[in-house]
């Protein structure tokens, strides 16, 4: 895979016996030990991914927030320093450019952490709209990003830093030293378990995640690849960007309405979401399980009294909940809980049926 | 188990022949592209398919993969634990985790497989 970017833990991966795909213009580890069992560590115990792939931008100066307020459709102005927020961009038509994780240092410091292959676009787009004269410089580089996601994260974490981590809410970061390291732990993560992503440079990423992976053996944490974090995500329904939504489905079709602000001013795609808004969405991402034994893949048909009304956006065994799951823009009028419809199989309608979301929720406390 | 006495599709089907009989299955480049396998589908004992058709799927918890029959035959066999222990397919691939038994409906129809050693060069250079 020569054309393929590798993080700089790369030779960690290959030393680990993982597997490598090409994900998003990287070479990236899929699986080390298996997705079955990666998966249920991160439910049961923790583990260690490398997902540096993943893009930063700083963006810094006294109208930084003005910028960001302009091309990111939830509400930044409500951060505090040492917060986070989900957030997307939206083009003028409301259909979605990128969704985000914005995180606040200071009222004139933010960071930005975008998909992995959208980062030349996103940091075009946002360079388009500055008209705010605010420096936006794209750190992905430099930045390794290690997310330690499962029950067990606290305990692991606590024992490498020498900060109290319990009192570190949800969406808030903190910084801090791991070994030598300077680092952002941010309570946060794609998983729908409890975990922490950990931003730190580049040089020094083998000791840390090393660090990580021994202080974590003992209770259970193993390394784990993209194909976990995918079945992970998709039972917690956090979408994926290219697949769940992307230029083509609006933020209100992919139900991440709570994400848009219509109440901070002006930003890009308010106008065409509002009216939207106003005017109903004719269709929505709905979750599904598949009532046979049949797995439902993405982009398979959905079919609707024989007629196909749209694909799977994303579909898998859940290995949490030994069902099939998955996720497909349905017509409203069969978006209902409890609706059935059909899913093509290899040309074989199968039956499916839309029910709740999130498909997986942990347990709190 | 050896596979050296194997011959090999395009597509990682196994055959390996024993007199008017053909055993079939896939192989452990496959499995392991594959990764925990959660699901095969498999036809029934009577179903006859000609060289080159699907004859069943095989489901790894990130992928499927379509089962394409090395020669053309009757199916005289269907492994029967494969149903309930999909992933005997990931542990044992050429023994084991056979898939289906046929009777060889022409066995001058092996010329486009592949030996060991040449599925060995295709899967090198498919990377």
């Amino acid at each position: 895979m020569p054309d393929y970017k590798r993080t700089p833990l790369y030779a960690v991966h290959k030393r680990l016996g993982a597997r490598l795909i090409p994900f998003g213009g990287w070479e990236m580890p899929v699986e080390y030990s298996g997705i079955v069992k990666e998966h249920t560590a991160v439910r049961t115990a923790a583990a260690l991914f490398d997902v540096s792939h993943m893009g930063e931008f700083e963006v810094r100066g006294p109208q930084a927030l003005d910028l960001i307020q302009f091309v990111t459709t939830n509400d930044a102005g409500n951060l505090v320093d040492g917060q986070a927020q989900y957030s997307a961009m939206a083009y003028p038509l409301g259909t979605v450019v990128d969704d985000l994780l914005v995180y606040r240092h200071n009222s004139e410091r933010f960071m930005l952490v975008v998909n992995a292959a959208n980062i030349a676009k996103d940091f075009a787009w946002i360079e388009s709209y500055n008209r705010f004269n605010t420096t936006i410089e794209d750190i992905s580089d430099r930045v390794t990003l290690l997310a330690v996601q499962g029950p067990r994260s606290i305990d692991i974490l606590e024992s490498l830093l020498k900060t109290d981590l319990a009192g570190l809410p949800p969406y808030h970061f903190t910084r801090s030293k791991i070994l030598d390291a300077d680092a952002i732990v941010s309570r946060t993560g794609y998983t729908g378990e409890d975990g922490f992503e950990i931003y730190l440079m580049a040089e020094h990423s083998e000791s840390v995640w090393n660090a990580i992976s021994e202080a974590g053996a003992p209770l259970g944490l193993l390394p784990a690849g993209l194909g976990a974090r995918n079945t992970l995500r998709l039972e917690a329904k956090l979408l994926l960007y290219g697949n769940d939504m992307d230029g083509t489905t609006t933020l209100l079709e992919a139900g991440l309405g709570w994400i848009v602000k219509f109440n901070k001013g002006e930003f890009t795609g308010r106008d065409a979401l509002l009216r939207q808004k106003q005017e109903g969405v004719k269709r929505k991402l709905a979750g599904f399980e598949m009532l046979g034994r049949e797995i439902a893949r993405e982009h398979y048909p959905v079919v609707i009294g024989g007629q196909t009304v749209g694909h799977v956006t994303s579909g898998s065994p859940s290995i949490t909940l030994k069902k099939n799951i998955g996720l497909a823009y349905l017509p409203v009028e069969h978006a209902s809980l409890g609706t059935r419809f059909n899913v093509s199989v290899r040309d074989r309608l199968c039956d499916a049926q839309v029910v709740r979301t999130p498909f997986y929720k942990r347990r709190e406390g | 188990m050896k596979s050296d006495d194997l011959l090999f599709t395009k597509e990682h089907e196994w055959l390996r022949i024993t007199g008017e009989t053909g055993t079939i299955g896939i192989s452990d480049h496959a499995q392991k592209e594959l990764g925990d396998i959660v699901y095969v589908e498999l036809p029934k004992a009577g179903d006859r398919f000609d060289a080159g058709e699907a004859f069943g799927s095989v489901e790894s918890v990130k992928a499927v993969s379509e089962l394409f029959i090395p020669v053309s035959g009757e199916v005289i066999e269907v492994n029967p634990e494969l149903g309930a222990a999909p992933e005997k397919i990931n542990q044992d691939p050429y023994g084991s985790a056979w898939m289906i038994r046929i009777r060889l409906a022409n066995k001058k129809e092996t010329a486009g497989l592949m030996s060991r050693e040449e599925y060995d060069e295709y899967t090198k250079a498919e990377k």
